[in-house]
């Protein structure tokens, strides 16, 4: 089956979610749970894992006309499955084998019949871990919010 | 005339094999990780991703460590190392106002919705040295305290806030068929347009960005600046991969955007109201995107009509002498053999000293 009928079955956004989830993870558990995966897949690369720049855009004044910032570095990989699903994995910086696994998850994703299970031992604790992440990063800031208090001018009681 | 160019292998290789040495420094101290540069000089890193135009905190931690923490030696490595890297391809612009915000302050409101976020700073320190950190043995801090409830998303931009009501100009809308220019593939060319000056000024120096600043500040062409909103956090860098064929998020980065507000008397043309201008750095380099800010308003003097009389607001002046890898390059090359150039120099004023040798002697008589 190609990766086009596949597509087809998959809303696009459900792809982009995973992609997402597998980009943003911490390269070190995404290689403990490749390590625990029972059933891993025989794969090839259609595309070794290689290193190469994005030019990130920006506004002016972030609404406005369209810049070339700077760039940054990205490693993308593409595999292939036995049953002819390719995956694609693009993460930021150097990790060629964090591309790796992002391109054969996104393949595992994308092959399997039921994704429910792989939504839970693979998905979920990404997603988590991310989540947590962030709300620690934010909860810290967060604590630094600045509360004013004003103090009454007043003539005093009459 | 011929000048032996030929010599100097051994004493060359013998220096290089110092450098290393001295690069190590005391062998019986431990050698320096990248992660110890990576999280404990995380700034510095951040001024040479900055500067050397490329987001990766293992890279421009190397280039640290190699160049011996000379900065502008680190941000000419990661450049040098850049044009060995193919080019995947462009990000869809960032979305600042989606920024997971880690600091955001704003010195013209003060009760903007979402509040001031302090963040990590040096604001507020007291700029004394602290003892305690000379000696390595020293616990670790007390854990920084969290809140109960998270920073909000997607904080309203103070510019937007100010535009509600008319009062700051809208920044300008293009058809996005438009092509952005690109300094690192074409040379820069006058007059140039705002896209190529922003990407100048996001690759220029810190040090010559803050001084046209500063001097803008000091009067020669004042643009009567506001800090209207600093803000820094993390935001996800999306791509339209070609064989994929629709969006893709492939990770975070950390900026810092300044949006300054500036007085405007306006013209015949145009009300008075207040004008922009923009800063956006990577990491935390928060003097360089308040730098970058004025610098950009200052540049904008001839599309609002003002008075340009101030090198802050001369483009080829300021977009000529941005970075810091050519200027220190043409400064550094003066240290190469000069032999054949300096003998003929060398000539002329013997020639000359002896024409006016002959001269004075002729007036005594």
């Amino acid at each position: 089956m190609s990766i086009v009928d596949r597509r087809g079955e998959s809303r696009i956004e459900d792809r982009q979610y995973w992609m997402s989830i597998l980009s943003k993870a911490d390269p070190r558990q995404l290689q403990k749970i490749w390590e625990n995966t029972d059933a891993k897949p025989d794969f090839i690369h259609l595309r070794q894992p290689e290193t190469g720049l994005i030019m990130v855009r920006a506004r002016a004044g972030g609404t406005g006309q369209r810049f070339n910032f700077g760039e940054m570095t990205v490693t993308r990989c593409t595999v292939v499955l036995k049953d002819g699903t390719q995956g694609f994995g693009y993460v930021a910086g150097t990790d060629r084998r964090h591309a790796e696994l992002a391109a054969v998850f996104d393949a595992m994703m994308l092959s399997s019949e039921d994704r429910e299970p792989l939504e839970e031992w693979l998905l979920a604790p990404l997603a988590k871990a991310y989540t947590e992440r962030r709300q620690t990063e934010s909860a810290k800031s967060a604590a630094t919010k600045v509360d004013f208090f004003t103090v009454v001018r007043g003539e005093g009681p009459k | 005339m011929y000048v032996a160019v030929k010599g100097g292998e051994k004493a060359i290789e013998n220096s290089l094999k110092l450098l290393a040495e001295e690069r190590r420094g005391d062998s019986n101290v431990p050698v320096l990780t990248l992660e110890q540069i990576k999280s404990q000089m995380a700034i510095a890193v951040d001024r040479v991703m900055t500067e050397g135009s490329i987001y990766d905190r293992d890279l421009a931690a190397l280039a640290i460590k190699q160049a011996q923490g000379d900065i502008i030696e680190a941000v000419f490595l990661l450049r040098a190392y850049r044009t060995t890297l193919p080019r995947f391809g462009v990000s869809k612009p960032v979305d600042t106002a989606k920024m997971a915000i880690r600091r955001r302050i704003s010195a013209t409101y003060k009760d903007l919705p979402g509040g001031q976020v302090l963040g990590p700073t040096y604001d507020y320190t007291h700029r004394l040295l602290d003892f305690d950190l000379a000696d390595h043995h020293v616990n670790r801090p007390e854990a920084a305290p969290t809140a109960p409830r998270a920073v909000a998303d997607g904080m309203p931009r103070v510019t937007d806030i100010l535009n509600s009501e008319g009062l700051i100009e809208e920044e300008a809308t293009e058809p996005e068929t438009r092509q952005v220019a690109d300094l690192t593939r074409e040379p820069l060319d006058f007059p140039a347009d705002r896209d190529v000056r922003l990407q100048n000024l996001a690759r220029g120096d810190e040090g010559f960005l803050l001084a046209l600043g500063y001097s803008s500040q000091r009067g020669y062409g004042n643009t009567h600046p506001f800090a209207g909103e600093i803000r820094m956090g993390k935001v996800s860098v999306e791509i339209e991969p070609e064989e994929l064929g629709f969006a893709i998020d492939i990770g975070d980065i950390q900026l810092t955007e300044c949006q300054m507000i500036n007085q405007f008397q306006g013209t015949a043309e145009t009300p008075p109201q207040f004008t922009r201008g923009y800063g956006l750095a990577f990491g935390q380099c928060e003097r360089k995107a308040m730098a970058m800010a004025l610098v950009d308003r200052s540049l904008r003097s001839r599309e609002l009509g003002e008075e340009t009389t101030s090198p802050a607001q001369d483009e080829e002046f300021v977009l000529y002498h941005t970075d810091n890898v050519e200027a220190s390059g043409f400064l550094q090359h003066l240290k190469l053999p000069h032999y054949v150039d300096f003998q003929s120099e060398l000539e002329l004023v013997r020639r000359l000293r002896g024409e006016y040798e002959a001269r004075r002697q002729q007036t005594a008589e």
